[in-house]
């Protein structure tokens, strides 16, 4: 009797002393893994700082007023001028050119998909467009320079080599997937009894869905493009590959312009030296470039939130 | 009284009837435009690196002469980039994931840090480039090393598996943990040995997605200055690499000079998609065979 007492004390004095171990772990761990969390806003911090910090550099030299409106961009050799137009309207313009391409077509995807296709044929599609999806902007480079440029200009003479209108256009057939299946999501999330409605009217299937299910799911529509118009403007190896690098400012489809992307590329390529304004540049380019794609997500975040409509 | 023409109705039927065919047609043709596309794609990489995926295109080095010139490096070089990437994002975005849905208090902080994650998955790859190059490459010193693309490619593709890991961690009942409580386990107990097991399928399936993006980005690695003409193999994370995005893009740029660089642009991405193939294809195995629905 004495000795299962002792025996008892004893495991009692060890679990005692398992315990304390792991309440010690049950307090680090939530720190620890706060810390981890934390490090994804480090990142953000990061790049906010080393953007901001160079660019500041930047604007010491280079006017604000000279960087926004100047029309040419020759940053190498005397006389360098820094004016960023000519970057802004071959992003602008190679992103009009996707959405061109991707809203149309992956809308009619979505509503294809969402509306009219059988459950056979989405379970084949839909890993279709993933594939599409995940395919390296690289690969899509090299079709663009190799394959679209080729075809473009023997239909359209006085296409350059290289020109901003194929990259536009693969870069749209790229960001149709995405547009197909955050649309699809939404018209998806429209209930069924809506559609049971308006067909009960006499509706045909087209006006069901034109007059009733896409004004329904409109606002995850409408952030899907701009989620879409932010990819776009943040893409990166197509233009560089397919678009080259002359810096015209112009709005002639068919010549080669620069995008914001692009133009990081090449200078970093070039291995701009530290602290000289061509160095600095990268970093006022990649802040504008920044700021672009971070408003457009959030008046994305902003639109399927606010107009959402709950059923 | 009439409450409707139907003289009207029926002059109307047959254009709204037919518009509905046309429609119907026209979505069809619209999501072929994808489908069409890729197969072009698909087609004409394979017919131009036809002839040139050989074994001594898998085991040769780089070489200016396009007979000669083989991606066992860019392949190495993958290879090492990927030790660094999968247990950096598995450790961080996994972590930040178990925070975000087992620790946090739902408010403020806990959406801010969501927020937060759901704008930097919508950075563009080359703003994580430079921020890679200011802090890795310059900022500590590493210069153009395989940690120093590493990392930046960690934390490009952190997002992703955040957000898989937090759907995964989520899909795991609340039964499951109240068992687990109920037989005396502490909360990290319960995380360990209930939620995590049951989630992992989930997880992992993320992080191979994470990785098939890491494999295939090339625009935060030109911003570090990552060569594409690299002789010798890398042998470690302190080694100077490149891989075969980079590999893929200098050919084709240089296509212009040599015009076999096409060619072996073309046989580099059809290797590339075959990884990425393989990689999405054990993901999907993966999510049917383990994926348990609760």
């Amino acid at each position: 009797m004495e000795k299962s007492i002792g025996q008892v004390r004893k495991m009692i004095e060890e679990n005692k002393k398992t315990a304390s171990f792991t309440n010690v772990v049950e307090k680090i761990i939530p720190k620890t893994l706060f810390v981890i969390a934390v490090i994804s806003i480090l990142t953000t911090l990061g790049i906010l700082v080393t953007l901001l910090s160079e660019t500041v550099a930047f604007f010491k030299e280079i006017s604000f007023i000279e960087f926004f409106t100047g029309t040419v961009l020759k940053p190498l050799g005397q006389n360098a001028q820094f004016g960023v137009l000519p970057l802004l309207t071959g992003t602008l313009i190679s992103s009009a050119i996707a959405m061109v391409v991707a809203i149309p077509i992956g809308l009619m995807t979505a509503v294809y998909l969402s509306e009219y296709a059988s459950e056979k044929v989405r379970k084949v599609v839909k890993p279709i467009l993933e594939i599409l999806a995940g395919i390296p902007t690289i690969v899509y480079g090299f079709f663009a320079l190799t394959f679209v440029t080729p075809i473009l200009r023997s239909l359209i003479p006085g296409l350059e080599p290289t020109n901003i209108l194929s990259p536009g256009i693969v870069m749209g057939i790229m960001i149709i997937p995405m547009v197909a299946s955050l649309s699809e999501d939404a018209l998806g999330a429209v209930p069924n009894s809506m559609r049971e409605g308006a067909l009960a009217l006499g509706a045909t299937k087209l006006e069901v869905t034109w007059k009733v299910i896409v004004p329904a799911a409109i606002s995850g529509i409408v952030a899907s493009f701009v989620l879409a118009i932010s990819r776009a403007i943040g893409e990166t190896m197509i233009v560089t590959i397919a678009s080259g690098s002359s810096k015209n400012f112009t709005f002639d489809l068919t010549q080669s312009m620069q995008t914001m992307t692009a133009y990081i590329v090449e200078v970093t390529g070039g291995d701009a030296p530290a602290g000289s304004t061509l160095y600095y540049s990268l970093y006022a380019v990649a802040m504008t470039l920044f700021v672009f794609t971070l408003v457009m997500n959030l008046i994305a975040q902003y639109i399927s939130r606010k107009f959402r409509e709950e059923y | 009284m009439k409450y409707f023409d139907s003289g009207q109705i029926q002059k109307k039927l047959g254009s709204r009837l037919l518009l509905n065919q046309v429609a119907k047609r026209l979505f069809f043709l619209a999501t072929l435009v994808g489908l069409v596309v890729l197969v072009i794609l698909i087609y004409r990489v394979f017919s131009d690196s036809m002839g040139w995926i050989n074994f001594d295109f898998l085991s040769n080095r780089l070489s200016t002469d396009p007979q000669k010139a083989g991606i066992l490096g860019a392949i190495t070089g993958t290879f090492w980039l990927m030790v660094v990437v999968a247990p950096v994002t598995f450790f961080l975005g996994v972590g930040t994931a178990i925070y975000l849905e087992e620790f946090a208090k739902k408010g403020r902080f806990q959406s801010f840090i969501q927020t937060n994650i759901s704008n930097l998955a919508g950075v563009p790859s080359i703003v994580f480039g430079l921020l890679g190059l200011t802090v890795f490459v310059r900022g500590l010193g590493l210069g153009a090393v395989v940690l120093a693309g590493g990392l930046t490619m960690a934390l490009l593709v952190l997002p992703i598996v955040v957000v898989s890991a937090q759907e995964a961690i989520r899909a795991v009942p609340q039964y499951l943990r109240d068992a687990s409580y109920g037989m005396g386990a502490t909360k990290w107990q319960t995380i360990k040995n209930v939620v995590l097991p049951a989630a992992i399928p989930g997880i992992l399936t993320g992080i191979i997605l994470a990785l098939s993006r890491a494999i295939g980005e090339t625009a935060p690695l030109v911003v570090l200055g990552i060569p594409a003409l690299l002789i010798p193999l890398p042998e470690g994370i302190f080694d100077k690499f490149t891989v075969m995005p980079l590999q893929i893009y200098y050919w084709t740029i240089d296509a212009a000079l040599v015009a076999e660089y096409a060619n072996l642009a073309a046989a580099s991405i059809v290797v590339l998609l075959f990884i990425l193939f393989l990689m999405n294809s054990v993901a999907i195995f993966i999510r049917n065979k383990y994926q348990k629905r609760y």
